[in-house]
């Protein structure tokens, strides 16, 4: 449903996104990540129509959003980068005037305005000026402002920034239970969003993507994927590292010691599963296990090898 | 037409959403009213008519609206607002037209306000009402120039202070230019017909013929087309401002 292909975009002589291209079908929700400056609002800012790319081109169902823009954006619904909403209006006042531009029927307007209230717990503050409102509220208005003509494509510019725990839960609830009837893009920093409720995850560094695939295939790529951490008594640690050496799955084996305690973490060789191995290994020595488990892999590891610091890529351009 | 009429709705309301609106409105009939009574000295010229009153509101539209004008758009650029308002199924000439339209209405209600020196002319004396209300038209018509001027300033920029001092030296130019000051620098060495088309442009020379009391439809269309040509430019500077 979102096609985007060589999208191209130049702030003089800066190149923020660098030939992008991606299609996001039906049910897919697509994490976005980066750093700061990669180039992801950029690109949400072009697949929503608000910036005019210089090369390529966004078809939102089957509409381009250059030359059939209305059409393409009556099947958008956007948060922009830091939800932004009139502040002198009410989150009523100002969800009512976006289903009359957005040229709902009155009484589907008042239907879609229950339902984006409800899904968004807005009520308590629905008649506040949105000035007086809490980050969280914030935030939430700019969400169901978005959601509120029930869009087949969402896209969202970091919809969980500023939101405590129990709201980041409710909002990725939200996003989950859309996921099967609507193509979704968001861009986050929290890697452990990706994780919890996206299907897909691409990352990209200076404009261009430099990983695309399922948090599962991207966990795959960390060094601790199916690494096996333990903890144990230091007596038995130097016994311990020198088997887990030896198994044939074990790529390296690294040890921290602490008062009477230390911890090992075996690192898989081409991500095999070593965790039968270590507990077999584990009981047939005797070892004084007090904590054992396995990890699925690090996304932070991946995204770091992935990408590079702003001050690398700052220094990059002005060289 | 009807995202149009979203638009106007939502601007005219934010107006008077904050003290804005209140401030500006008492500010303005305040003004008007120094001017004329004081400064323009109403009472001891012993004239029925409001010829003072209006003759001071080309003067007073130089800062006056523009102050109106500069957050039309600057004030969007800013909040982030204008990113919503851009990436929503709304063609660009409409929300051009309603924001416009808005600000154009509520210099109506504040133009409006100004009646009781209508009811206390009347009292006063038998003035003739027709170039009264000629003159309001007139007037009416040439706010909506100078907004239509600093709404398209107010696009370039999201500095409120900006769009302000840039929009009131434009607005001054298109006031003075039938002014002796200005077509006398140009009578010495251009050639008539370029004198002429400079001095047509004065607001001052257009709204001082609808003062008389004669709607001609030359003065009408200038303004209208004014305004035409400064919201085009309007929408042309918003959509440049997309191509980054």
């Amino acid at each position: 449903m979102i096609e985007i292909a060589g999208l191209t975009k130049r702030f003089g002589p800066i190149t923020a996104v660098a030939g992008i291209d991606l299609a996001v079908g039906k049910g897919e929700v697509l994490g976005f990540l980066g750093p700061n400056g990669a180039g992801k609002s950029t690109t949400m800012k072009m697949v929503a129509g608000y910036l005019a790319p210089d090369a390529g081109s966004v078809r939102i169902c089957g509409h381009d959003i250059e030359s059939d823009t209305l059409a393409a954006q009556r099947q958008i619904g956007y948060l922009p980068e830091g939800a932004p909403a009139y502040p002198d209006m009410t989150p009523r006042q100002f969800l009512r005037f976006i289903a009359e531009v957005r040229a709902l029927p009155r009484d589907a307007a008042r239907q879609a305005l229950t339902d984006a209230v409800a899904n968004t717990e807005l009520e308590p503050v629905l008649d506040q000026p949105i000035d007086t409102l809490s980050k969280g509220f914030k935030r939430r208005v700019g969400l169901a402002q978005a959601i509120l003509h029930n869009p087949p494509v969402l896209i969202m510019d970091e919809p969980t920034d500023g939101l405590d725990p129990n709201q980041k839960h409710a909002v990725r609830q939200l996003i989950r239970s859309m996921a099967s009837e609507k193509s979704i893009i968001i861009s986050t920093h929290l890697l452990e969003e990706v994780e919890a409720i996206c299907s897909r995850a691409v990352i990209i560094d200076r404009g261009r993507v430099v990983a695309d695939g399922t948090p599962a295939g991207l966990l795959a790529r960390s060094r601790h994927h199916n690494a096996v951490t333990l903890m144990l008594a230091a007596a038995d640690a130097e016994r311990a590292g020198a088997t887990l050496k030896t198994l044939p799955e074990v790529a390296d084996v690294e040890q921290l010691a602490s008062n009477g305690t230390a911890t090992l973490t075996a690192y898989s060789r081409n991500g095999a599963v070593l965790i039968d191995n270590v507990i077999a290994a584990a009981s047939r020595e005797g070892w004084d296990v007090k904590e054992l488990y396995a990890e699925p892999g690090r996304l932070d590891e991946v995204f770091r090898a992935v990408t590079t610091s702003d001050a690398a890529r700052a220094r990059e351009s002005r060289a | 037409m009807k995202s149009v009429w979203a638009i106007f709705k939502r601007e005219f309301a934010a107006y008077f959403a904050t003290p804005l609106a209140y401030v500006f409105i008492v500010i303005f009939l305040f003004t008007m009213g120094a001017f004329t009574f004081y400064i323009g000295r109403f009472y001891e010229s012993d004239i029925a008519d409001l010829d003072i009153f209006f003759s001071y509101q080309p003067w007073l539209y130089l800062f006056f609206i523009p102050a109106i004008a500069m957050r039309l758009w600057a004030e969007e650029r800013r909040t982030g607002t204008m990113e919503l308002l851009l990436t929503l199924p709304v063609p660009l000439w409409a929300t051009v037209l309603g924001k416009f339209l808005a600000a154009w209405a509520f210099t109506g209600v504040a133009l409006a306000l100004t009646f009781p020196i209508w009811i206390t002319v009347n009292y006063l004396g038998d003035p003739d009402n027709g170039v009264i209300l000629a003159s309001y038209i007139g007037s009416f018509l040439m706010a909506g120039a100078y907004l239509s001027i600093g709404a398209c300033i107010s696009a370039t920029t999201n500095n409120q202070v900006i769009a302000f001092v840039v929009s009131v030296v434009v607005c001054f130019l298109f006031t003075i230019s039938g002014a002796p000051l200005v077509v006398d620098f140009f009578r010495a060495w251009a050639p008539f017909p370029l004198v002429n088309a400079i001095a047509s442009f004065s607001f001052l020379t257009h709204f001082l013929s609808i003062m008389q009391g004669v709607i001609d439809l030359r003065d009408i269309v200038f303004f209208f087309s004014l305004m035409a040509l400064f919201l085009a430019a309007n929408i042309v500077v918003v959509d440049l401002k997309r191509v980054g």
